[in-house]
């Protein structure tokens, strides 16, 4: 019998979904798209704020969406009544997005009819963490009624995301959630990190997201003139 | 739980590699798994059997080393190991440390073949 041997590798087993994640950002930043994934987990208000920051900037810009669930297109349907273009992703059983899910999503998409993509990935605060979608923000939404350990509870995905959104504000005292520990949780997973709190519902706090949002966009349009 | 897709992914990883390299029966495999990758280790080891059934992998074993957290902390201007990942403060003087400097790995390192 021969001796063992040894085959060194050192390859990152999500090698795949990185390189087309970053093909993708490649295709985003040349079509001139500036693209923002949202992550929570299930109930969070994800698409109620993703209704609302469609509704705001619907006149403004060229937007899309990817809504990704495991079943129906209720999402699809809900988003239908804005001005944006809006595709659901069913996954089946899969707990989460993957970039060759977004490819083939865009697939019949002309990418230069659009300025802004919002990717809202499926109800889960666990698996998307480690999956690049190619996109230039990544959003984690926690809602004032989840308690204000949530990001002690799943620090990874909060730890691979930009900035922590705070929803159902309006309901914050109703349910005694206190605004300061829930920032120090956050702060504690991911020092620094951006934080808005506000109300899909009642608009408060949307205000400060919007214009956030622009500027970051209008930032990327300036690097990406630069570029070219 | 998605443990499953990312063993299916080392099988193909793994198999691809040993048919590059002349083939063989693969003993075990070495993978490095950091405590921020957002894998759960045992929830790997668990997938594993299923993953590698009818491939070249049947049989073996997946060998994993954990990787701990590690930050920068510029105050201290050292490497300093987190024992839990929700709490970015250096824990010899106690300020904020974001940088991450290790703990994300998900890595196929190599393979041991007889």
């Amino acid at each position: 019998m021969s001796e063992p041997r040894l085959i060194k590798i050192r390859e990152n087993v999500l090698k795949h979904n990185d390189v087309l994640a970053g093909t993708l950002r490649q295709r985003f930043r040349q079509a001139g798209v500036f693209v923002v994934s949202l992550v929570s987990s299930p109930g969070a208000g994800k698409t109620a704020f993703l209704e609302k920051t469609l509704t705001i900037l619907g006149n403004k810009f060229r937007i899309a969406a990817l809504v990704g669930d495991l079943a129906t297109d209720n999402d699809a349907e809900r988003l239908a009544g804005s001005n944006a273009l809006v595709k659901q992703i069913t996954t089946g059983t899969v707990c989460h997005l993957e970039a060759v899910m977004i490819n083939k999503a865009l697939e019949d998409w002309n990418l230069n009819k659009f300025d802004l993509l919002f990717i809202e990935n499926v109800g889960n605060l666990v698996c998307p963490a480690g999956y690049d979608l190619g996109e230039n923000i990544r959003l984690v939404l926690m809602s004032t009624t989840e308690g204000e350990d949530k990001p002690l509870k799943y620090p990874t995905i909060f730890n691979t995301a930009d900035v922590a959104i705070i929803t159902k504000m309006d309901i914050a005292e109703a349910v005694e959630f206190d605004l300061d520990k829930a920032r120090k949780s956050i702060q504690s997973v991911r020092p620094g990190m951006k934080i808005f709190e506000l109300s899909a519902k009642t608009d408060i706090g949307m205000h400060e997201w919007i214009k956030w949002l622009e500027e970051k966009i209008g930032d990327s349009k300036l690097t990406s003139a630069f570029e070219n | 739980m998605h443990e499953l897709s990312i063993a299916l992914s080392i099988v193909n990883i793994a198999v691809e590699t040993l048919e590059k390299n002349g083939g063989g029966k693969v003993e075990r495999l070495y993978l490095k798994l950091g405590k921020l990758s957002g894998v759960v280790k045992d929830a790997l080891l668990f997938s594993w059997e299923l993953a590698c059934a009818d491939t070249l992998l049947e049989g073996s074993c997946l060998v994993i080393e954990e990787i701990p957290i590690a930050v920068y902390c510029s105050v201290c201007n050292a490497d300093r190991r987190l024992e839990a990942a929700n709490n970015f403060f250096c824990p010899v003087c106690q300020n904020l440390a974001p940088q991450i400097v290790q703990g994300k790995e998900l890595e196929l390192t190599a393979l041991e073949i007889v």
